[in-house]
């Protein structure tokens, strides 16, 4: 009975110092209010837990609009979570800002990843995405063969002339509302995502990527002038609507079939392709002289600065990039998985899938917003130039304002560190 | 006697600055302090976030808010010294980026831009401002309250006069046009935002079931000349139950003798007003002018909610233009600039309002 008893007692204190000496991780993600994402991360936590004895990873959500202001206001405060997800672009400020660590993964462990789910800041890997999004040119086949337009293909895209040609085309038919919708109502980080690369087509860009410390010159200079009268025909033109566009009509308008073409992204891809089935095409973006650019960089995760346990967030992070994974939250989102490997373990990336060609479009097109901690200043300054000029603002006016301001911001920040 | 009460109340001091601790730590921790703390970072250049250490500035934030140019341009002309006229017969003018842009003659002007234009003989007058979305914020502002605060202060007179009867279910009424305060601004602002919608919007549908179809539907948010007074129509609606409700207030400390007196005189209804009502809510009146003024001041969440700005900073705001730049832009000291010269302004106004209606005897 004694025995029994000091038995059982030794069996709980086995078991609960079992427990105790798992050391709790906490972690952040921006996803609140999307279950499909959700289910996919708790199922990678989970796994995680009962994978090993030496951590327990708990998850805190927030939406993804209170995302940044939280993290931003945690560093602050100094309570920052063990592993965070960072929007790559954002990645060179917070971890200039002391926010982040560098990430101790082997390259092996990332050598097969797409360039832009690999976050990087002064040659230190400091995150790393799961997946990948890609932007196309929504179009159906038969829309473009009805009124003889060439269907663009991956080495052949359309040149800038064709693509303004195929717009003009499109609206003089009068079967729709716009022949092109680019999302101007998603004031957001869309702006710079989906919009600078039409820029770089153009030869202009954010900044200067040599010295990264000015913007004159590049993102005011001709061929960013030539972007801005481009840009702005656009709205004068009526060929896309304006800013003025409602959040309803950019989720309905193309699949109601108000618009011949949209700017969107891969995450939007399979409700249209339950739509037009096989008459669904997603068309690689014009070459406006420059090669035909897109953005790249998804959320990504990395190891915040006063973390007191990186070898456990390394750990996890390592343990979150198995092709399994990828492939999962691939499967759930829609969105690219970030390796070839795990792109062949999914239903839409596998060859043949339906939305293969957004693989090869990440692969060859992704081009990075500026890496940079400015970034998060030019990414609004950006937006508000491209919303003046939609609007009827003088483009070059709209983009010297930018730059100057761009400037004034590297200058108060001593460059940044470059 | 007062020496005993004097003494009884220095007893009870200690008791009483307990009891206003809370209150006090609370004040200072959520206005004193940041408000002190704004005057300071003005003159900085500190970041919301930065390794940087922050250094004294100087007055360099309010000169890049507030500098201020002209540029005389003239004409184009071709070789024989006469003018060039584009296509409508307008002379044409070198553009004004040419002298603000890396332009060694004129490094006085370098980096403003065009704030307005003014043709001045065959010349063109231009004004320039170093930061010309916080100019143009000003003044929208100012635009702003200059509207609001009279409108609103006499429509909510109107209103209260209204409901300011014994009539048979006038609480209804009461209720109804007080409603919209109850209403939070940003649900306000985003049910606004369906009513102005540039195609089919409430408005638009409204105006054009009115006028048989006549009516070409009007991007009320999205055309700069339409846009500020869409948001004002929008705050005056979801303010002006407030004031009636102090309007009100007002009207019934005015006592009913003074009316009888009148009704004896033989006093139109007009006279009535003007003799008896306004008079007797002249304090009432300095109270709702300098309430409505500071409110108006402080727009935001309208423009926040519906326009962030635009469309082409026709509706900037100035603590809205604060909230992008300490925040957004991650520029606190330009942030911080920002509210105190919105202090000092709100400061001149709310004195010179003082003085204008104070009691003259």
């Amino acid at each position: 009975m004694k025995l029994a008893f000091f038995g059982t007692l030794g069996l709980t204190t086995a078991l609960s110092t079992g427990v105790m000496a798992q050391t709790e991780l906490s972690m952040w993600y921006h996803g609140a209010g999307n279950p499909a994402e959700r289910e996919v991360l708790v199922g990678i936590i989970d796994d995680f837990n009962a994978s090993q004895s030496d951590w327990v990873v708990r998850l805190q959500e927030f939406p993804q609009a209170a995302y940044n202001d939280s993290v931003t206001a945690a560093a602050l405060a100094g309570n920052l979570p063990d592993i965070l997800d960072v929007d790559g672009p954002n990645m060179p400020n917070w971890a200039w800002s002391g926010y982040m660590q560098p990430l101790q993964l082997s390259e092996d462990a990332i050598a097969n990843f797409l360039p832009g789910a690999i976050g990087r800041w002064q040659g230190e890997l400091y995150s790393i995405g799961l997946w990948d999004a890609a932007v196309a040119i929504f179009a159906r086949r038969s829309v473009l063969e009805e009124n003889g337009i060439r269907v663009p293909t991956l080495d052949e895209p359309w040149t800038g002339d064709e693509f303004n040609a195929a717009l003009d085309t499109l609206k003089a038919t009068g079967d729709f509302d716009y022949p092109l919708d680019l999302g101007m109502a998603d004031q957001s980080e869309w702006y710079p995502y989906a919009f600078s690369p039409f820029l770089q087509s153009f030869g202009g860009d954010l900044i200067d990527r040599e010295t990264y410390t000015s913007a004159d010159g590049v993102l005011n200079g001709d061929a960013a002038l030539e972007f801005g009268d481009w840009w702005q025909g656009l709205f004068q033109n009526d060929l896309a609507p304006g800013t003025s566009q409602d959040m309803a009509a950019r989720e309905t308008g193309f699949l109601d079939g108000r618009y011949a073409l949209q700017w969107n992204g891969n995450w939007t891809a399979l409700p249209a392709i339950e739509k037009y089935g096989d008459d669904m095409l997603f068309l690689p973006a014009p070459d406006f002289g420059n090669g035909p650019k897109i953005g790249a960089a998804s959320w990504q995760f990395g190891v915040s600065a006063n973390s007191d346990h990186p070898d456990g967030a390394t750990a996890f992070i390592e343990f979150a990039i198995q092709d399994k994974y990828l492939a999962a939250f691939s499967n759930a989102t829609g969105l690219i998985p970030a390796t070839s490997t795990a792109a062949a373990l999914t239903e839409n990336y596998k060859p043949g899938g339906q939305l293969e060609v957004f693989y090869e479009l990440s692969a060859q097109q992704g081009e990075l917003r500026p890496v940079t901690p400015g970034y998060i200043v030019m990414s609004p300054l950006f937006r508000k130039a491209l919303a003046d000029i939609a609007n009827g603002a003088d483009p070059a006016d709209a983009l010297d304002a930018a730059t100057d301001a761009i400037d004034a911001d590297i200058a108060r920040n001593n460059n940044y560190g470059f | 006697m007062s020496a005993k009460s004097t003494s009884k109340l220095q007893k009870h001091t200690l008791a009483g600055w307990l009891m206003a601790t809370p209150a006090v730590g609370l004040i200072t921790l959520f206005l004193v302090v940041p408000f002190l703390l704004a005057f300071v970072l003005s003159f900085t250049n500190q970041r919301l976030v930065s390794p940087n250490p922050t250094q004294f500035v100087g007055l360099s934030n309010f000169e890049q808010l507030l500098g201020v140019g002209t540029l005389m341009l003239e004409p184009e002309r071709d070789d024989a010294g006469a003018i060039v006229r584009d296509a409508r017969g307008e002379p044409e003018y070198p553009r004004v980026r040419d002298y603000t842009r890396n332009n060694p003659d004129y490094l006085q002007l370098s980096g403003m831009r065009e704030l307005a234009a003014m043709s001045w003989g065959e010349n063109r007058l231009v004004f320039l401002a170093r930061d010309v979305v916080f100019i143009k914020a000003v003044l929208n502002t100012l635009a702003f309250v200059a509207v609001v605060a009279p409108v609103q202060a006499g429509l909510a007179l109107l209103l209260a006069l209204l409901i300011n009867q014994k009539l048979r279910g006038i609480n209804v009424f009461r209720t109804i046009y007080f409603m919209p305060v109850v209403v939070s601004i940003v649900v306000v602002s985003l049910l606004w935002r369906f009513i102005y919608a540039g195609q089919s919007g409430l408005l638009n549908t409204l105006l054009g079931f009115l006028t048989l179809g006549n009516f070409q539907p009007v991007d009320w948010l999205g055309n700069p000349a339409t846009a500020l007074w869409s948001i004002l129509a929008m705050s005056v609606w979801q303010g002006v139950g407030f004031h009636m409700v102090i309007w009100l207030s007002g009207l019934q400390t005015i006592p009913e003798s003074l009316y009888e007196a009148a009704d004896i005189e033989g006093a139109t209804g007009w006279q009535k007003f003007r003799y008896v009502t306004w008079p007797g809510l002249r304090n009432t009146a300095v109270l709702i002018l300098i309430v409505i003024t500071m409110q108006a001041f402080s727009l935001f969440s309208q423009i926040d909610v519906m326009t962030k700005g635009g469309p082409v900073d026709s509706t900037q705001s100035i603590v809205f233009q604060a909230v992008q730049r300490g925040y957004v832009q991650q520029d606190i000291a330009s942030g911080s600039a920002i509210s105190v010269l919105l202090f000092l302004i709100v400061l001149t106004i709310s004195l010179l309002q003082r003085w204008l209606t104070r009691e003259r005897n």
